[in-house]
Formats: C-alpha cells, structure tokens, sequence
C-alpha cells in the first residue's frame, strides 16, 4: 500500500537533499540506492512496505542534530527506527521521507550499580542491558519477547512491556531520565539519575509517543535487584473459566505474582508440539504463575497459590522441581507464537486489553468471531494485566483470506474496546490500529493528542501519519478496511 | 451542596469553567485546599472540585479503583484497607480535607515512593476538564494500555496548570502482610551507603534524620523475619504514626518556620555542602532541608548532584519555587500549556512564572 505524508514535497529536490546529507554524514551514512534502501522498507508488521527517500545511520547526536535540522528546514519527513522489531508498523518509513536509524548507537554509557541506574544510547539492545548489570547483581525490568534484538530507544517509543508488567511495570516505570532531539534540533534533556524532574511530566508524554514528538537519543534506566529466587507453578484447567476465575483468586488473595501467563487449547497443543515443555495437551487452558522475591517469602506463595489453584477447580497443578523445569514452562509460552507459526501458514497478532473479569465473554465472543469467520484462534493471555494477544490463523494464499482476518481482527479490537478495554496493550498504534484509534477515543480526545503533536512539532515531520488518525480519516473509516499483516523475525520469541 | 456527599457535578464545573473561558477570569484550582503553601502564589477565583466526590467503581481483583477527583483521601485509603488493598505511592496528606484530585494532581508521594512507585506511576486514566472547556477521556480503567500519547500521567504533577481533574483511575496493591521498622545509631554518610547497600532487602521506607537510620520493612512474614535477622537494629513501636508524620510533614522536623526546601538527587549522592538541618528520605532520593540559604547556592549544589530543587514550604513563592527549565525546556512547557488552556486561566502561574 501506498503511504506517504499529507505534506507537499512535489517540490523537494531528492538529488539536492541526497547531497546535503553527504555534506552531514560519512559516506556509508547515507543510503539512498534502491537495493539498500529495501531492508529498510519494512518492521515487524511486514504486511506494510514502503521504500523511504533515503535511509541516515548517524552515528553521534551532532549528526543526528544536523540531519533533523536539515528536514526541518527542507520540510521532508522523518521516521526515527531501532532495531525495527515493533509490531504495529511505526517504524514504516514514507516514501517522501528520510529514515533515521539509531542502529549505531550502541554503546553503554554507564552502569551505575550504588544509584542502580543505566545509561545508555537509544540503539542498545534491551537484553544488553541486564547483560551489563549481572555483574552487579541488578538487572533491567522491562522484557519484551523480542528483547535479543529490540533497542530501548525502540522500547521508549513504544512504551514496551513483556511478562513481567503486573508488577515491575511497563517501560514507563523503569525509565528516569532521557535526551530527545525535537525535529528543530533542539536538545531537551528529561530527568537522569533522581527520581523525578521539575516541570510537567515530559518523560511520561515521551515514553510510548511513536516516534511522533522527537528523536530520542539517550535513554537512563533504573536497574532491580535480581529477586532472590524466582518459581513457577503450572495449573490446568478443564475450562477457560475456571482459569480465569483462578487468576482472580491469586490476585484477591494479596499475592502479586512476577508472571501470570495463560494459553488456551490451540496455544497449548501448538507450542507442545513445537517445544515438548510437558504441557498437558487435553487442557482446556494452563496458567503459568511465577513467584519471585525472598526465598522465605516464595516458599511461602508457592504453598497459597497451589491451594487456590486446587481451589479453583484445577485439575493438575505442577511445581517447577528445579530451573530446568522452570525453563521448560517459560519456553513452551515464550514460543507460543512462532508454534501457532508451525501450524498454520500465517497468523495475525491482535494486541488488546481488557478489564480481566469480562475474559470469559470474550473469550466465547471470540470463538463465535472464529466460527462465524472460519478461521481458528489460539490465545495467549498476559492474564495478570489484562493483555489478550489471540492470534488468528489464516492463509495468505487463499484469495481473500486476509481480507477476512483484518475484518476478524477489527472485530476483536472493537470488543476490546466495548468492554472497557483498549486496543492496544503494548504493541503500539503504528500504522497497523490507526483506523481503532476512532473508536477508542472522540474526535475533541484525538484533536488533543494533535494539539500535544503541534507543541512539539508544529509542521507535523516526525512520524507523520502514524499513532494518531487524523479526524478527516476517522470520517472515511466507515468505508474503509482495516489491514493487518503477519509478523516477520519469525525466529523471535513473541509474547 | 454539602461537600459530604457523593455527587458528580461534572457538567456544573464545565459550565463554570466556560463562563470563565468567555469571561477570560483566572481560576484557582482547589480540593480540599491542603496544598494552598505548595507552588507559587496564583492570583484567581476559587474553583472548589470538592463537591465532585465518591468512588464510581472499585473493583479489588482488577486492582482498580476509579473515583472523582473531590473524593477524600482518607475515605479512599478506608475502603481500600477494608479489602486489604492500598494506594502505594502513600500519598502526604496535608490536610484532613486530602482530595484524590490534589494528591494527583500535586505529584506527590510519601516514604513508600522509591520501592513501590510514584503518583504517576500509578495512574491509570483521568477524565479532565481543559481549558478549552472540553470533558475528555485519556488512558482507562486497564493496566497496560498504549494507545494515544500518555496524557493521564502528563497530567498528574502539572498542579492544574493544563486542565481540571474530574475522575482518576488508579492501580492499587495488597497491603504488605506485615511490616517491621527498625531503627540504627549512624552518621548521614553511613546511611546513605546503607540505603543503597541494602537495596535488595525488602524495603518499604528509608529514612535518616538525628543520627537515626529508620528502614520499614515489608512482605511476608517469613520474608520480614529473615530480613530482620540479617539486618540487626531495633524496633520501633507504633512505626505507622512515625511514617505517616513524616509522611504529611507532622514530624517535629517539619515544625519550623525556616523555609523548607526539597531536593531530589541520586540516592547514593554524598551529604551535601548546604547550610541548615536535614532530614533523607526514599533511601537518599529525596532530601528535606531547612534552610535560609539562597535559592541560588541550592539549586546549583542540587543541579550539580545530578538532581533538582524545590521551595517546597515558606520563603518567597512570588519568585520561582521549582527549579528552573532550560530555555527549550521552558519553551515547550509554554507551548503544551496553551495547547490545553489556551486562555491561560487554570492556576496561572501557579508552577511557573508565565505558565
């Protein structure tokens, strides 16, 4: 499909703004021949294409400050991009627009284990970081599924989660301090080693922008103590409810589990299949609950958690013996996406949340989708926040079939929204929900979020297009459908 | 209306608020009104959110409570401990009259803030009434939502400069199953390297003030016992009002005339050359300094300790009392404040000098 931004460039002169940016940068910086600009052309959500104008890959915040200065003043798009591991096309560049990749930011400023902050430029990978403060015994919170390869500048833009949200929290928890270029190439520096700043909370208005409010180019984070001992217990269930129910007794009985995780049937089977993590295949849900903290402490919710899992209705529930074990429970989830990939020729990922008392009727409202559309579901559920991912099975090959998907995966998002919920948990807008976003929010919420956008960037270059619709689209959504995509990294692990 | 009662006067508060846009007349925010020392002086018309009370939905195993904004604070925190749940950032009540909508809006957190999180962190949705006159809705009642700029956490700690809170969902948590203070003879440099040494123990609190280290401990109760016995130290009896003073500034430190500044800084930051008594919370991060010294030599000392300073109390709040932006800092600020209050009539000058 075509993008491109609403902003006239009919005039720009590409061969002029090609030599300009050599004058800027190195010559292996810049890139605007076809065959490299490809591997640019696409994120995570390659169902979307587009080749940029010209790719950047500048390698200090000067160059950054003067390729931004340069678009600026010339008016040209900008799509900032890490590791381009996101899910939601946010990272899609235009085809009017220079691309600025981050990818040769990775160094590791400081670990500072007395402070227990990290500070760090943007392309750093998010495992790097954990990586780098072991030694200390302190370790980066935050983990998405694809943190072998996403970068934190990535995770910052997109406000990432993982498995360990409900209590470590999302990015924006574990984030005290950033550097950010404004599309004018002015340097805001946002917090750092304390634990707030004076002013309005930029660092908050930052974090999950998309890209849309400035180029982040530096990034300090708090480091954890690793938890003295972390545990799993597996439980079955004979009913999604019933699971569901069990979740809600954990949670009412003060416990506050590190990971609270469940995969229906089809998940189950399929990442049994793929992984052999012992799974019981007859279930017709399994949770996976991960204790962790003071040795004493755990001893002490391993013993509560199974009894009222048992109270629940269990039909198995199962102790990790040892961290092997462990291991093998965590893999079989962790895996569950590129499983659903063994079994099918294609799926897509919804991203959804919702309050978790109404699981159960989406849940079935999703299986009457699934029938009514004749595609199958598998789900896999971040069940201690809310975070529903059903992954629709589709194959692209079948003239209309992704047609259908997208339709099918409206429809989920639409219910997400009805009960409560939002339509994306931690995958972001991007391109991908942007017709969504007018459904979840009224025309004077979403011209608010344009106002914020004009206060940063007035001329509306960085990430144009994305993360928030304009109200003339929302107008035309009626007629239009909602496209979707499969996932690429196929390899990644994806929660 | 009396301000005991549950009631939703959303709609009379926009009415206000659009006679007011029409009429160009500054407003000054206020809830319970126990914040009144806190932020510069603002000229305007008392709007009360008081009368906008109750919870609207509570729900203990989402760990959600949405309420409005003139909703007591202490009324919260009862029903909360009926079913075992608190507000975790344990915001400062500095009034009896503690509104839901000052505590977010303010930003504040008490002792509990650098292990369990801030205000912010724990805002899940607000609705807000701007200065353009709008009711709108950001964020939600779910724990992880993304979708659209963070607008609910930009709100909280902005002091009503860009819009009036109407109601606030919250995440909230268990209370710990039990808690332990104790309490150590040491210098301030001491402590400060306890506070950070002892980051993996399971701390709620942390405080040094008077050659006394004080650290709360929370958890289980095994988890408690077995921290406490690697730890040493002595107990202190009745440690929920020892916390809960310093907490909303009823310490017999905070009894005192002299201004009071805040600062905030790396934990692990030395004692600092400043004149006055102090007294460090949240394990180093925050620091409580009484002093005549001038605003220049403070914030300086702060800016070059990595962290900031405020005139939290007392002294002259015509001039600056929150540390000053950089230029493009200040810039933005401007600029974001006119785009949700375009007349400039929410608690004008009530952050910033202009804003």
């Amino acid at each position: 499909m075509q993008i491109s931004s609403t902003h006239d460039t009919s005039s720009l002169d590409k061969p002029a703004l090609i030599s300009a940016l050599h004058r800027l940068l190195p010559g292996d910086s810049v890139l605007f021949e076809r065959e490299d600009l490809r591997p640019y052309e696409c994120d995570g959500l390659s169902a979307y294409r587009e080749v940029p104008l010209a790719v950047c890959l500048p390698q200090t915040v000067e160059q950054v400050r003067e390729v931004l200065r340069l678009c600026h003043e010339r008016n040209v798009p900008v799509v900032a991009r890490g590791a381009g591991t996101g899910l939601s096309g946010g990272a899609l560049p235009l085809s009017n627009g220079v691309l600025l990749s981050l990818a040769r930011f990775m160094s590791i400023l400081e670990i500072d284990p007395v402070n227990r902050v990290a500070r760090v430029q943007p392309g750093v990978r998010n495992l790097a970081i954990s990586q780098a403060a072991a030694p200390y015994g302190l370790y980066y919170a935050p983990d998405p599924s694809s943190q072998i390869a996403c970068t934190i500048g990535g995770n910052v833009a997109e406000n990432s989660g993982g498995v360990h949200c409900l209590k470590y929290g999302l990015t924006v928890h574990n984030v005290l301090g950033l550097k950010v270029l404004t599309i004018a190439g002015e340097l805001l520096e946002i917090g750092g080693a304390a634990l707030d700043a004076p002013g309005y909370d930029l660092l908050a208005l930052m974090t999950g922008s998309e890209g849309l409010l400035g180029v982040i180019v530096e990034v300090t984070v708090k480091l954890l103590p690793k938890p003295e001992r972390a545990q799993v217990v597996l439980a079955a269930f004979d009913d999604v409810v019933k699971a569901g129910e069990a979740v809600g007794r954990i949670i009412g009985a003060g416990i506050i589990p590190g990971g609270l995780e469940m995969m229906d049937n089809l998940a189950i089977r399929a990442a049994e299949d793929f992984i052999h993590a012992g799974y019981p295949v007859d279930a017709a849900a399994i949770l996976l609950c991960e204790l962790d903290g003071a040795n004493e402490e755990v001893s002490e919710q391993i013993l509560r958690v199974r009894q009222l899992l048992q109270e629940a209705g269990a039909t198995e529930v199962r102790t990790a013996r040892d961290e092997q074990e462990r291991a093998r429970f965590w893999a079989g989830r962790k895996a569950a996406f590129p499983a659903v990939g063994r079994i099918s020729p294609d799926y897509y990922c919804m991203d959804g949340t919702i309050p978790r008392k109404r699981l159960p009727e989406v849940l079935s409202r999703i299986a009457e989708l699934s029938r009514e559309y004749d595609l199958p579901v598998a789900n896999v559920f971040h069940a201690g926040d809310g975070n529903l991912h059903p992954l629709i099975l589709y194959d692209a090959n079948k003239p209309g079939e992704l047609e259908r998907t997208e339709e099918f995966g409206g429809k989920i998002l639409d219910l997400c929204v009805a009960v409560g919920g939002a339509i994306t948990g931690e995958h972001g807008v991007g391109m991908e929900k942007i017709n969504q976003m007018c459904h979840q929010f009224a025309p004077p919420e979403l011209a608010q979020f344009h106002s914020v956008k004009h206060a940063f960037d007035p001329q509306g270059l960085l990430n144009p297009g994305k993360a928030v619709p304009t109200l003339h689209r929302c107008a035309e959504f009626g007629a239009m459908h909602v496209h979707g995509g499969k996932l690429s990294h196929p390899g990644l692990e994806r929660f | 209306m009396a301000a005991t009662m549950d009631a939703d006067i959303g709609a009379a508060l926009q009415n206000t608020l659009l006679e007011a846009i029409a009429q160009r007349t500054p407003l000054r925010i206020a809830g319970g009104d126990s914040k009144s020392f806190y932020g510069r002086v603002t000229q305007g018309e008392h709007l009360s959110v008081a009368g906008h009370r109750g919870v609207v939905s509570y729900e203990p195993t989402e760990l959600v409570i949405t309420a409005r904004a003139g909703t007591p604070l202490a009324d919260i925190e009862a029903l909360l401990a009926e079913h075992g749940q608190a507000l975790p950032f344990e915001p400062p009540h500095f009034g009896a009259g503690s509104t839901l909508g000052g505590a977010i809006a303010s930003g504040l957190s008490g002792p509990r803030r650098p292990y369990a999180g801030s205000a912010r962190d724990f805002v899940l949705g607000v609705t807000v009434l701007t200065g353009k006159g709008e009711i709108l809705r950001f964020g939600g009642q779910v724990m992880k939502n993304v979708a659209g700029f963070d607008i609910s956490r930009l709100l909280a700690g902005s002091l009503g400069t860009l819009g009036i809170l109407l109601d606030i969902s919250l995440k909230v948590l268990p209370r710990p199953e039990t808690e332990k203070t104790l309490v150590f003879e040491c210098s301030d440099a001491e402590a400060i390297q306890c506070f950070n040494t002892w980051s993996s123990q399971p701390l709620s609190a942390a405080l040094f003030g008077n050659g006394r280290l004080y650290l709360r401990l929370s958890g289980s109760v095994a988890a408690v016992h077995a921290a406490r016995g690697r730890l040493g130290g002595e107990t202190i009896a009745d440690a929920t009002t020892f916390w809960a003073e310093v907490r909303d500034h009823r310490h017999s430190f905070f009894d005192d005339d002299v201004p009071l500044w805040r600062l905030s800084l790396p934990p692990a930051t030395p004692p600092l050359d400043l004149p006055g008594a102090w007294l460090l919370d949240w394990g180093g991060a925050q620091r409580w300094l009484k002093t005549s010294a001038s605003a220049e030599a403070i914030r300086e000392t702060a800016a070059k300790a990595g962290g900031h300073a405020t005139l939290f109390r007392g002294g002259d709040r015509h001039s600056e009392v929150f540390h000053p932006l950089s230029p493009s800092a200040a810039a933005l600020h401007k600029r974001l404040k006119a785009e949700f209050d375009p007349q400039a009539i929410l608690n004008p000058g009530r952050m910033y000098r202009g804003f």
